[in-house]
């Protein structure tokens, strides 16, 4: 567990310095979500970083394309790419684009335009099924995912349709673009309104490794229908300036001696 | 043992819609590699005979078309081929950014193909006459746009739409329209066909307006007026060697198609002719109106897309000939 939290706070560093080095980026939902990526690609996703291709593997879908940062960083961490390909986030040529695009290796499905997430990893199941590969698909969404229609059609899809190898994580942060979710659109309660949908709804601490452990492992086991884990979460999660503060939404950039202290934090908690 | 697809006469009355259904049964007995997504209107888009005879690779999706084509991009990542099926209106329009962003992005091998699509809808009015779904999918990076005329037309095009590897938006159509081509046509995605010769001007028709197209001309050629009739059924990527050659040799083109006269078919041949080697164009379409309630045929002479209507412009274009 010591190990996942280490590469979680890699995974934070290596985000903070992509988009201090772009000039731009998103670090607050990038940090929020680290824990949920780092327990998917270093512990439970069935998949070849050698072969990002490989047909039977496990599908990952960042719906909250904006965290594209730590998806980069879990990524090339993982041995998708080299890291040297980190400073080419957002840069006119570069591998890593400001949102997903499929042409990065391990990238499975663009993404940077709310809500059709869900949806795309509902297709990538139904292939999966109609072909009989063993692949499960992961997705994970966050508050803003929440708010566009096309995601409740798939939330309303899956179970009808009888998916049920499709794990959706809500990176419940709470803060949006221009404010908290209450104040923008309160799409809640969430446990309540998706288990109403037919899913089987987990609501777990989204920094706590051992509940999210818990929560794939549990999924995994469950056969009858898709399951949906409510992760609360913080924004900023781990750099002590940056949680809580919706300043650090997006598309601004970190100043040297931000990212020192942000970088030293997370150091420090690591060790 | 399978069938042999059985084709119509020329002459006949053929929705093309019936067309779909048929070439999609037929395609079911030979072939496992694609499935039916459906919107609940299989019964409107002319696949419920496919619906109904493989009822294991039809994915319904209640009405609820973003997720759907989300879901058909999804899909087509693990190697099996989506035929998205739904009124162009509702299809196209509401999940156009899907299509933009989930299925063309990544080049994802996803096929859409609507069926109530310009005023030939009908009865039906304006909400559901699609007259923008041309302009709003050839612009887009990496789609195929694929037109066919006629009930024949269409049944040799969806096995090369399959065989295509990327992203096609088909237009197909509601009500019957005369059957234009036998069996023996040669469909091919990206080249246009020439019914008819002629060297004083040249009608570029694509869809339900081919046959009214080859009226035209014959009208005019009793007139002493030989006019070239193109069925171009690839709007993307535009047959440019057809068009170009039709320009050089005629000096005067028509355009005629059953869609917004802005960012249709006739727009493309003009964003090419105009670079390539400019003539006079007539662009006939409905004139940026939404469409209204009536019989399709009816609706055609009330949008001035008759074959009456083909040969007027014609002799407009003729008068502008330098």
């Amino acid at each position: 567990m010591n190990k996942l939290f280490e590469t979680a706070q890699s995974i934070r560093a290596e985000a903070l310095k992509m988009i201090h080095a772009a000039g731009s980026g998103h670090p607050g939902g990038s940090l929020s979500c680290a824990d949920l990526l780092a327990a998917l690609y270093f512990d439970e996703l069935r998949v070849r970083p050698d072969r990002p291709d490989w047909p039977e593997r496990d599908r990952f879908v960042l719906s909250k394309g904006h965290a594209a940062p730590a998806y980069y960083a879990a990524l090339g961490l993982r041995g998708y790419f080299p890291r040297e390909q980190f400073s080419s986030f957002r840069r006119l040529g570069g591998l890593l684009q400001g949102h997903p695009e499929v042409t990065t290796p391990g990238v499975d499905a663009p993404s940077g335009s709310l809500g059709m997430g869900l949806s795309q990893g509902l297709g990538m199941a139904h292939a999966a099924r109609v072909c009989g590969r063993p692949t499960r698909v992961y997705v994970l969404l966050g508050d803003g995912d929440m708010e566009e229609g096309n995601t409740w059609e798939a939330l309303m899809a899956a179970p009808h349709q009888g998916i049920t190898r499709l794990v959706a994580l809500l990176d419940a942060n709470g803060l949006q673009g221009d404010g908290p979710v209450e104040a923008q659109m309160d799409y809640g309660p969430a446990p309540e309104k998706l288990a109403a949908f037919g899913w089987r709804v987990q609501e777990i601490d989204g920094h706590d490794l051992g509940e999210i452990l818990d929560a794939l492992a549990a999924a995994r086991e469950a056969g009858d229908a898709p399951t949906f884990v409510v992760a609360r979460t913080v924004k900023g999660k781990g750099v002590s300036f940056m949680e809580h503060d919706n300043g650090w939404h997006g598309s601004r950039g970190l100043t040297p001696g931000e990212l020192e202290t942000a970088l030293e934090e997370l150091e420090g908690s690591a060790r | 043992m399978t069938g042999q697809l059985a084709f119509w006469s020329p002459g006949e009355q053929v929705s093309l819609r019936e067309a779909f259904g048929r070439v999609l049964c037929h395609l079911g007995e030979t072939r496992s590699d694609f499935w039916l997504f459906d919107a609940d209107v299989a019964g409107g888009t002319g696949a419920k005979p496919f619906a109904d005879r493989f009822p294991g690779r039809v994915v319904q999706f209640g009405i609820a078309e973003q997720n759907m084509v989300a879901a058909a991009a999804g899909f087509a990542e693990g190697n099996c081929i989506p035929v998205v099926a739904g009124f162009a209106s509702f299809l196209m329009m509401r999940a156009h950014e899907q299509f933009r962003t989930a299925v063309a992005y990544p080049g994802r091998n996803v096929k859409v193909c609507c069926s109530h699509v310009g005023v030939d809808v009908g009865p039906d009015g304006a909400t559901a006459q699609m007259v923008e779904d041309l302009a709003v999918t050839r612009s887009i990076p990496n789609v195929t746009v694929v037109v066919p005329a006629d009930a024949n037309e269409l049944m040799l095009a969806v096995p090369e739409v399959l065989d295509l590897d990327g992203p096609v938006y088909m237009r197909i159509g509601r009500s019957p329209a005369p059957v234009v081509f036998d069996r023996d046509h040669r469909f091919r995605i990206g080249r246009a066909t020439v019914l008819a010769d002629g060297r004083d001007a040249a009608i570029v028709a694509t869809g339900t307006l081919v046959a009214r197209a080859v009226s035209a001309a014959e009208t005019l050629r009793r007139e002493g007026v030989a006019v070239r009739v193109i069925n171009l059924s690839t709007i993307k990527p535009l047959d440019r060697d057809t068009l170009l050659a039709a320009a050089r040799d005629t000096g005067a083109i028509v355009t005629a198609e059953d869609h917004n006269r802005h960012g249709g078919m006739g727009g493309a041949v003009c964003e090419f002719l105009s670079q390539h080697h400019p003539v006079p164009v007539e662009v006939v379409g409905i004139d940026d109106r939404f469409g209204t309630s009536g019989e399709a045929e009816d609706l055609c002479r009330h949008f001035g897309l008759t074959a009456a209507d083909l040969v007027a412009a014609t002799r407009r274009v003729l008068a502008r000939k330098p």
